[in-house]
C-alpha cells in the first residue's frame, strides 16, 4: 500500500442494511476509522462473522470477509488464523451468537489466546429474529418469547471472558467515538484473543436499553473510563473513586478527595481487579469502560507454530515417510 | 501341515496385551513372506473388568498365500488367555481348530466370571478341537524369574510368551520381534530382558518333546508377491499418509482439524506428528469446531480436513452445507461406526452412506468416495483432495472402523509418479473490473472457482453461507438466481463423473449371470466369494469408490447382468442408491452384526440366486429386491 488509507477507503460498495437508527453503524464508523488509523493492509485483513445482525458487518467493509454460520466465526477464524496468522482477523459477534449458540467457541478461543479480535455488539435482545430475549437480557425482560419477563438469569460477557481466560477484555459504547475508537486500537495491538465488549442500543427491540449510563446526564456518574497507571475515578468532577473493601473483598465507592490515597489505581495486567471491575453496575456503581485487562503472553497461532519442529515447513518427503517402519523387499525372478 | 492360508486369533482380556501381540505378530508375518489381513476386535470399554465376557479383544491374523483379502472366515487357531476369552470366540472357531489355553486362569473363580457352569476342558464342549493347555503365565513367571519383576509385572509379559509359541507353530523367525521389544523398552532394560526372556521361551516352549508331538507346525504357503518393497500398513496410517502426500502433491498445507471419537481418532494421532510433512493437527472443542476450523483454514489457502465417525458427521452437518454454498475445498472424513446414536463405538458399520449423499438441508450435493482396503485408504485420500480441489467442493471420504484399524501387506507407492494436484487460480483482475467477476468466473469444465486467500491483494471479497449471485458474487435474493446457482451446485458434483475412471469389473465377465456389487471394507471378501464361483457360472465383481456421483458408465454395465447382489453392512443403502439414481432393481445381502462378512455368507447367497428357479425364465434386466 503505497498511500495511507482514509476510513472511507474501507467501506465497502454495499449497500448498508441495517435499520435506521441502529448502533451498528456508529460501530461501523468507529472500525473502519480504526483501520485508517493503525494503517491496516486490506488484503490482510479479515472480517469474519456468524449469524445475526451484528454479522453483516464484513460485507460493509472493504476487506476479505466470511459471513459464516450461527456462532461459528471464532472457531472458522482458528482456522483460517493456523492457516496463515499473518492476517489481520476481526471477529464480529453479537450476545446470542457469541454467547448463547456459540459460547462453546468464544470460551475456547479467549483460553486458548487466537489472535484476532472478538467485538462483541451486547444490545440484550434477538434482532435478526425478531425480538427474543437473548442471553444477556436482564430478568424479566418482557419479548415475544417471554411475554411474561424473562425469568433465566443473564450472563455477564466481561465475567465469562475472566472466566474463560481472556487476557484482553475491554468495553466501549457504540456511539462513544473516543471511547471504542481507543478500545479498538488497542485491541488490534494485542497479540492474542482480544475480547471487546460494545454496549449497542437495538433501536427496534430494545431502544435505550442502556440509558441508565449512556444518557447524557447520567454519564458522568454512571462511566468509568479506566486507564492503566491512573486512579478509578469518576463522577462530573471526578470526586469519586473506587476503594478495594478487604471485609467482603468488594469495590466501594469512596469520597476521592476525601480519601485521595485509598482510591485504587487501575492496574490492567490484575486478573482480579479486571473481574470486579467488570462486573459492576449501575445504580450503585459506574459501568467500567476501556481496557480492563491486559495481559501479554503467547498467542496460540505462536504457541502452534513453535511446538512443531518444522514450524510447519514442508522439511521431509512422503516417499521416505512411507519407509519410516519395517519394510521388506520382494526380488525380481 | 501345510496349507494355502492359515487364521490365528489371539483373544484375552482388555489388558492383556493382544493388540500389541497382533501388531507384533503381523510385523513378523509380513517378513516372513506371507501375504495378510487383520482384524483387531476389541471392546469399546478401556479395561472393562477382567475375565469378563464383555471384556474380551480379539486380533486375527490370515496369513499365506496370496491374495489374502479379508481377515479370514473361521480361525484355525485360537490363543485364548482366560475362560470368557474361549467362551466368546468358540463359536467362531473352524472345526477341529487348534486352541492354546492359559491354564492358571481355569480357576473356579475365572470360569464363573465367564458364565461357565462347568469347566469347558471337562464338559465336551471341546470335543473335536485339538486343545494345548499350557500354563503359561507360570511358565512366563518361570522364564523372568531372574529379573526381580514383581508378580504382576511378570504376569504382562505372557503375551509375548504366547506369540513366542506362535512363532514357532508357523516356524516364523522371533528375530523382528525381538528387534522391536529392543527398541521399544530401550528405556527400561529389566522389562526389555524379562519380555525377550518370555518371547524366547515360548518359541523354546513348541520345541520340548511334548508338544512337538501334540501340535505340527501349522505352515501357511508363503506368498508370490510382486517384485518390489513392501510395508505392512493400516487404514488410518495410509489414510495420514495419503493426506500428506495430497498436500505435497498440491503443494499446501494440510490442517487436520478434529474433536476425538472412535474409531477416527487413529487419524488424529498419526497425522500429528506429520508436521515436518507441511501437516498441521487442531484438536478442537467440538465436532462443530473442528469442521468449521478446516473450513476456515481451506479459506485461508490451506486443504481443511475434519473427520469423525457418524455421529460428529452429523453435528458438522451444516458446515458442510456452509462450505457448498461458499464454493470452499473441504475434505470430511466418516470412519463409519455401528450405530444409531453411540450405537456400537468400536464395531464396523456401513451404514452412514445415506448421511453422505443426501444428509444435508436443502439440495446440497457433494461428491463421495470410500476407501475398499487398508492400503486403497491412501490413494482415495488424493483422490479426495483432487477433486475437492478441482471442483471447489466439500468431499466426503468414507472409511470404516474396520479399515481403520486392519493391516495389510503393501508395495509401496511412487510418489513422484503420482500426477500433481492442480488448484484454479485466479486471472488477473482488469482495471475497473468488478472483483467478483474474477473470484466467480469457473471453470467451464470442473465448474470450480478460483481459490483465492486472504492476504491476495486487489482481489478483496466475501463470501459466506447467504445465497450469492451466480455472477458477482454479491448477496442475492433473487427468484431466478436461486434456482440458477441450485442447478449451478447439482452441475458441479455431476460434472465429477467427467474426470474419473470408468467403473470397472474387479473379477469376471463384463457380463453375466450376477454382478456382485459393494463399496468399501466388504471389498475382500466379495471378491474371494466371486473367486470362488466357477467360470461358468459368470459372477462378476464390481466395487464402487465413488459413490457419489457414480462413475458414467455404472448403469449401462450393470444392466449386462442377469442379477445385481449388493452386500452391504448396512439395511440396503447402496441398493436404494443405485434403485435411485440408475433405476436398477437389486437383491440384497445386509448385515448389521458389528463384524465384517465373512466369505462364506457371500458364497452362500450367490449359490442361492445361481440355483435354478421353477418360474420360466425371460432374462430379466431388473429383479424385484429382498432382504436376505
Amino acid at each position: 500500500m503505497s498511500a495511507q488509507l482514509a476510513a472511507k477507503d474501507f467501506a465497502s460498495s454495499q449497500e448498508v442494511r441495517w435499520c435506521p437508527g441502529c448502533g451498528d453503524y456508529a460501530v461501523l464508523k468507529s472500525v473502519t476509522r480504526a483501520l485508517a488509523d493503525v494503517g491496516a493492509v486490506p488484503e490482510k485483513t479479515v472480517f469474519v462473522s456468524g449469524i445475526g445482525c451484528a454479522a453483516r458487518f464484513p460485507y460493509y467493509v472493504e476487506t476479505y470477509g466470511f459471513h459464516t454460520i450461527h456462532g461459528r466465526a471464532p472457531a472458522v477464524a482458528t482456522g483460517l488464523k493456523l492457516a496463515n496468522p499473518e492476517l489481520d482477523i476481526w471477529v464480529v459477534t453479537g450476545d446470542g451468537d457469541g454467547l448463547s449458540i456459540g459460547g462453546n467457541h468464544l470460551m475456547h478461543a479467549l483460553r486458548r489466546n487466537v489472535g484476532f479480535k472478538i467485538l462483541l455488539f451486547n444490545n440484550e435482545v434477538y434482532g435478526l429474529t425478531k425480538g427474543q430475549y437473548s442471553p444477556t437480557s436482564r430478568l424479566g425482560t418482557r419479548t415475544p418469547s417471554s411475554p411474561n419477563g424473562s425469568f433465566d438469569s443473564p450472563i455477564l460477557p466481561g465475567s465469562f471472558a475472566i472466566g474463560a481466560g481472556a487476557k484482553f477484555i475491554a468495553r466501549a459504547i457504540d456511539v462513544d467515538k473516543v471511547g471504542l475508537g481507543g478500545v479498538l486500537e488497542a485491541a488490534h495491538g494485542f497479540d492474542g484473543a482480544a475480547f471487546v465488549e460494545i454496549y449497542q442500543n437495538c433501536i427496534v427491540y430494545n431502544d435505550g436499553v442502556y440509558n441508565a449510563f449512556t444518557e447524557r446526564d447520567k454519564e458522568a456518574d454512571a462511566q468509568l473510563h479506566v486507564k492503566h497507571g491512573e486512579p478509578l475515578l469518576f463522577g462530573a468532577d471526578k470526586s469519586k473513586g473506587l476503594a478495594f473493601e478487604p471485609q467482603s473483598m468488594t469495590l466501594k465507592v469512596i469520597d476521592a478527595r476525601a480519601n485521595p490515597s485509598a482510591v485504587l489505581v487501575h492496574d490492567e495486567t490484575n486478573r482480579t481487579l479486571a473481574g470486579l471491575l467488570v462486573a459492576l453496575a449501575p445504580p450503585e456503581f459506574p459501568v467500567a469502560l476501556g481496557v480492563i485487562l491486559r495481559q501479554p503472553g503467547q498467542s496460540f497461532e505462536k504457541a502452534y507454530y513453535a511446538n512443531q519442529p518444522t514450524k510447519l515447513k514442508r522439511t521431509g518427503r512422503v516417499a521416505d515417510a512411507l519407509r519410516q517402519t519395517s519394510t521388506w523387499t520382494v526380488p525380481a525372478p | 501341515m501345510g496349507s494355502q492360508s492359515v487364521v490365528v486369533r489371539f483373544a484375552g482380556d482388555s489388558g492383556d496385551g493382544v493388540q500389541l501381540m497382533g501388531t507384533q505378530f503381523v510385523a513378523a508375518t509380513a517378513l516372513a513372506g506371507n501375504d495378510f489381513a487383520t482384524f483387531p476386535d476389541f471392546p469399546a470399554e478401556i479395561r472393562a473388568p477382567a475375565g469378563t465376557t464383555f471384556g474380551v479383544s480379539a486380533y486375527q491374523i490370515h496369513l499365506g498365500a496370496r491374495p489374502i483379502t479379508t481377515a479370514g472366515d473361521a480361525p484355525q487357531v485360537l490363543v485364548a488367555f482366560n475362560p470368557a476369552a474361549l467362551k466368546v470366540n468358540l463359536p467362531l472357531l473352524a472345526p477341529g481348530a487348534l486352541i492354546v489355553l492359559n491354564i492358571d486362569s481355569f480357576t473356579s473363580r475365572g470360569l464363573a466370571k465367564a458364565g461357565y457352569q462347568a469347566d469347558p476342558r471337562t464338559s465336551g464342549v471341546l470335543d473335536g478341537y485339538q486343545v494345548v493347555e499350557v500354563d503359561m503365565t507360570e511358565l512366563t513367571m518361570g522364564a523372568t524369574a531372574s529379573f526381580g519383576l514383581s508378580k504382576s509385572d511378570a504376569g504382562r509379559c505372557k503375551n509375548f510368551w504366547a506369540l513366542g509359541l506362535v512363532q514357532w507353530m508357523l516356524n516364523h523367525d522371533i528375530a523382528p520381534i525381538e528387534d522391536w521389544i529392543t527398541k521399544r523398552f530401550a528405556k527400561d532394560a529389566t522389562i526389555r530382558d524379562a519380555n525377550l526372556a518370555a518371547l524366547r521361551a515360548g518359541h523354546a516352549y513348541g520345541e520340548t518333546a511334548e508338544l512337538a508331538a501334540a501340535v505340527p507346525h501349522v505352515k501357511a504357503i508363503d506368498a508370490q508377491f510382486p517384485p518390489g518393497e513392501y510395508r505392512g500398513v493400516r487404514g488410518g496410517e495410509a489414510l495420514s499418509l495419503g493426506l500428506a502426500a495430497a498436500g505435497e502433491l498440491a503443494d499446501r498445507k494440510i490442517i487436520f482439524c478434529s474433536y476425538p471419537i472412535t474409531p477416527a481418532s487413529t487419524l488424529l494421532h498419526q497425522l500429528a506428528r506429520y508436521g515436518h510433512l507441511g501437516v498441521g493437527t487442531f484438536q478442537a472443542e467440538d465436532e462443530l469446531a473442528a469442521v468449521c476450523a478446516a473450513i476456515g483454514a481451506s479459506y485461508g489457502g490451506a486443504i481443511g480436513v475434519t473427520s469423525s465417525s457418524g455421529p460428529g458427521i452429523a453435528l458438522k452437518t451444516e458446515a458442510i452445507g456452509l462450505a457448498v454454498n461458499a464454493e470452499l475445498p473441504l475434505i470430511v472424513i466418516d470412519s463409519q461406526r455401528g450405530g444409531p446414536s453411540t450405537g456400537l463405538p468400536t464395531k464396523t458399520e456401513q451404514s452412514d452412506l445415506y448421511q453422505a449423499v443426501y444428509g444435508r438441508n436443502a439440495d446440497t450435493p457433494i461428491p463421495v468416495i470410500a476407501a475398499r482396503s487398508p492400503s486403497d485408504c491412501f490413494e482415495v485420500a488424493i483422490e479426495a483432495v483432487r477433486i475437492a480441489l478441482r471442483h471447489m467442493t466439500p468431499v466426503m471420504l468414507l472409511t470404516d472402523g474396520y479399515l481403520a484399524n486392519a493391516a495389510e501387506p503393501w508395495l509401496i507407492p511412487d510418489v513422484d509418479a503420482i500426477p500433481r494436484i492442480a488448484s484454479n487460480s485466479a486471472r488477473p483482475r482488469t482495471a475497473g473490473e468488478d472483483v467478483g467477476a474474477v473470484i466467480f468466473d469457473r471453470n467451464p469444465e470442473s465448474l470450480g472457482r478460483p481459490w483465492v486467500a486472504p492476504g491476495t491483494p486487489n482481489l478483496m471479497h466475501r463470501i459466506g453461507g447467504l445465497e450469492k449471485d451466480l455472477r458477482t458474487g454479491n448477496i442475492s435474493y433473487d427468484a431466478a438466481n436461486h434456482q440458477a446457482m441450485t442447478n449451478l451446485r447439482a452441475d458441479k458434483v455431476a460434472a465429477v463423473a467427467k474426470f474419473i475412471p470408468p467403473q470397472k469389473v474387479e473379477h469376471g465377465p463384463e457380463q453375466g449371470k450376477i454382478a456382485v456389487v459393494g463399496w468399501g471394507s466388504t471389498y475382500g471378501a466379495i471378491y474371494q466369494a466371486v473367486r470362488a464361483m466357477p467360470e461358468r457360472e459368470r459372477v462378476s465383481h464390481i466395487h464402487i469408490r465413488h459413490l457419489s456421483p457414480f462413475p458414467s458408465n455404472l448403469g449401462e454395465l450393470l444392466r449386462g447382468f442377469d442379477k445385481i447382489l449388493v452386500p452391504e453392512m448396512n439395511m440396503g443403502q447402496l441398493a436404494s442408491l443405485l434403485r435411485d439414481k440408475l433405476g436398477v432393481e437389486t437383491q440384497q445381502l445386509n448385515k448389521v452384526t458389528g463384524q465384517p462378512f465373512l466369505i462364506a455368507e457371500i458364497v452362500q447367497k450367490i449359490r442361492s440366486l445361481l440355483a435354478p428357479t421353477v418360474a420360466v425364465r425371460s432374462k430379466p434386466k431388473a429383479v424385484k429386491g429382498d432382504r436376505a
